[in-house]
């Protein structure tokens, strides 16, 4: 391009999808891996000093974590494992945010829709296992659908905070789970542990062939592509983009904001609902307090480490799902307790969020080097 | 023998005397909250900042012995935190709610790494004042023993609604919070006010949560705080950015949470986790009641951007 490319850029900072040059569409892909990439370099530079003042090695530090995460077949497997849950609670977080609302209530959703998944499990006692995993399946994405539906519902008729309301919903959601889990749905042989009757070893979903990683991942990983084709290439999802982008302007052109707002925040429910489904369906085998261990805090920062994309929902899911998985390894290598994990996390959201800045502000992608 | 003579007064009198103990941390954090809302940002990072000046207000109370001194740590840590979300926050086009999402997930990850050798030893807490020396039961004795804290706090309410209203610090911060550029050109730094504001509330936030690991419930565990922080913000929202509207608030929700000891003390023990989370549940009502779609929220600051 020989036009004046500082003047280019500002237009497509205004209007991303106007006709912008080659080297400038470029330069905001090019952004977006950059500029994320470095906040985790930053990141992990950070706790690595942190871990510095506590006498412990940055360079086994960085090591373990590594080979915890991604270093043998094992732990892959354990990444894995642990993204599964993420990618669909990251879902809860990302989809609303097409709408321009910030849900991080992905937590109450996920045990919601295990209750539900549970309970639709122990109502069926003698069907065939297929039929009691779907009825898992559908039980858990209508809970958690529902009760993150209920945190849009409250938005739209009563101007309700989403963020303010979805977070209240987690707690409501651990009050309700434990009142159950400890109350009516008590398993009188569950002594130290309070929880429901077990869903039975044959209506477990088991392992993907080859692997010791349960069938939740593939759960996720449709989950996610779905929302993408949803998101960037469908109708419903222009039109939620749109009504994100300038809910006025939507009004006037005649969306229905509150058909889409209500569908979109059942529909991210309904991804944390499935986690909670599967933690169930696929580790725990039942519902107790375990289930609240901390995915959907955890999938908030995937998401917006992922910039609300679904399909970079993936990769983030995996990458910090390695970093829990390193976890145990810091622990027993090193000594460092296990809140080690949510530090970290932490520092590396505080750094994504402070890096949003430096967008449309990196000079050689400017062309002023 | 005191036990039979009042009876089921005692679920009254443990709720009034759980609604000074328990909304003492609510009423700092609202507080704190409310002057960083005023001045058009808000900071959802409360939450960490709150566990964060319980783990410090412990560690240095059982170093030093002094419970005071961890008050103080406390409120520095807070009012720590509370310069980063603001420092964070001045950057362009970053979001004040997202990073305040992020500072609760840090402050309460940092709470729980240091504060791992914390939970064992037993720290020197805040004595508190009694009240009831009058009184021959032991319930009501147990009700009126108040914390110097809390009078701090009551205090604290009528001075800041006074100080918004009449001081040139109270007008600098509305003025930031209801036109930038009116502030701007009335010559003032709008990043500078909001970031004192912001450090202001996180000291305060940081005294809340002392309160909780050195008085009510008074020690250090992870489960210290589960909302608290988070209902104390939603609170300042229902209160108008009221100071004394705060004040009550705080004593409504201090009442509701502790309903349910109150009612496990006197044998009522089904649905306990329930009543537990009845400010949580109280919080919502009151928002769905209290908010409209159709207008803005009288007294909300113009700038807020969570009420736009």
């Amino acid at each position: 391009m020989t036009t004046d490319t500082a003047d280019s850029v500002e237009a497509a900072a205004i209007a991303p999808a106007a006709d912008a040059g080659f080297l400038q569409r470029h330069g905001q892909v090019i952004e977006y891996i950059l500029i994320p990439g470095a906040a985790l370099a930053g990141a992990l530079v950070v706790f690595g000093g942190f871990v510095a003042l506590f006498g412990k090695n940055p360079l086994d530090l960085y090591f373990y974590m590594y080979y915890g995460a991604f270093g043998t077949w094992f732990s892959w497997q354990n990444t894995l494992t642990r993204a599964a849950p993420l990618i669909l609670t990251a879902l809860c977080t990302a989809l609303p945010a097409q709408l321009g609302m910030v849900i991080i209530g992905g937590e109450g959703a996920l045990l919601i829709g295990a209750l539900a998944a549970t309970s639709a499990a122990l109502a069926l006692p003698s069907a065939p296992p297929l039929v009691v995993q779907c009825a898992m399946v559908l039980a858990g994405i209508t809970g958690g659908g529902l009760w993150i539906m209920l945190a849009g519902g409250l938005r739209q008729f009563r101007g309700v905070n989403e963020t303010i309301s979805s977070l209240l919903l987690v707690y409501i959601a651990l009050a309700i789970l434990n009142h159950l889990v400890e109350g009516p749905m008590r398993d009188p042989l569950s002594l130290n542990k309070p929880s429901t009757r077990e869903i039975g070893a044959a209506n477990m979903i088991g392992t993907i062939p080859g692997m010791d990683v349960h069938w939740g991942l593939v759960f996720g990983l449709v989950a996610a592509v779905a929302s993408y084709v949803l998101i960037y290439h469908t109708t419903f999802g222009f039109a939620a983009r749109v009504a994100g982008g300038n809910i006025r302007a939507a009004r006037i052109v005649g969306l229905s904001v509150g058909r889409l707002i209500l569908t979109v925040c059942f529909l991210a429910g309904g991804a944390a609902g499935l986690a909670g489904m599967i933690e169930v369906a696929a580790v725990q085998g039942r519902t107790n307090a375990n289930l609240a261990a901390g995915y959907g805090f955890t999938g908030i920062l995937v998401a917006f480490l992922a910039r609300q994309n679904p399909l970079a929902v993936i990769p983030v899911a995996i990458l910090l799902g390695g970093i829990s998985a390193s976890g145990g390894l810091l622990q027993r290598r090193l000594g460092l307790p296990d809140a080690s994990v949510l530090v970290l996390q932490g520092i590396i959201f505080v750094f994504v969020l402070a890096s949003d800045a430096l967008y449309g502000r990196i000079g050689f992608l400017k062309g002023k080097v | 023998m005191a036990d039979g003579s009042i009876g089921l007064w005692t679920v009254p009198l443990a709720v009034f005397g759980g609604a000074i103990r328990v909304s003492t941390p609510f009423l700092f954090v609202s507080l704190g909250e409310c002057i960083t809302e005023r001045s058009g940002r808000i900071n959802l990072g409360l939450e960490g900042t709150l566990v964060m000046g319980a783990m410090s207000a412990y560690g240095i109370s059982y170093l030093s012995g002094s419970p005071w001194l961890g008050v103080l740590a406390a409120g520095l840590t807070g009012a720590l935190l509370g310069a980063l979300h603001a420092g964070i926050c001045s950057l362009p086009r970053v979001n004040d709610v997202a990073v305040g999402i992020a500072l609760m997930l840090f402050g309460t990850g940092l709470a729980f790494y240091l504060g791992k050798p914390l939970i064992e030893p037993t720290a020197a807490r805040l004595p508190a004042i009694d009240f009831g020396w009058w009184s021959d039961i032991a319930q009501v004795r147990a009700a009126l023993r108040i914390n110097v804290l809390f009078l701090i706090g009551v205090a604290l309410a009528p001075l800041l609604f006074w100080a918004f209203k009449t001081t040139r610090w109270g007008l600098l911060i509305r003025t930031a919070g209801e036109s930038a550029d009116a502030a701007r050109a009335m010559g003032h730094s709008v990043l500078l006010i909001r970031l004192r504001a912001t450090m202001v509330g996180g000291f305060l936030a940081g005294i809340g949560g002392s309160f909780l690991s050195l008085f009510y419930p008074g020690s250090w565990n992870e489960g210290l705080s589960s909302g608290q922080g988070i209902t104390a913000v939603a609170l300042v929202i229902f209160a108008r950015w009221d100071p004394m509207l705060c004040l009550w608030a705080s004593l409504a929700f201090g009442g509701a949470a502790a309903l349910g000891p109150a009612l496990q003390s006197v044998g009522i023990t089904s649905g306990y986790h329930l009543f537990n989370a009845a400010p949580y549940i109280l919080t919502l009502a009151i928002m769905i009641i209290t908010c409209s779609p159709k207008r803005t929220l009288t007294g909300a600051p113009a700038e807020l951007s969570i009420t736009r």
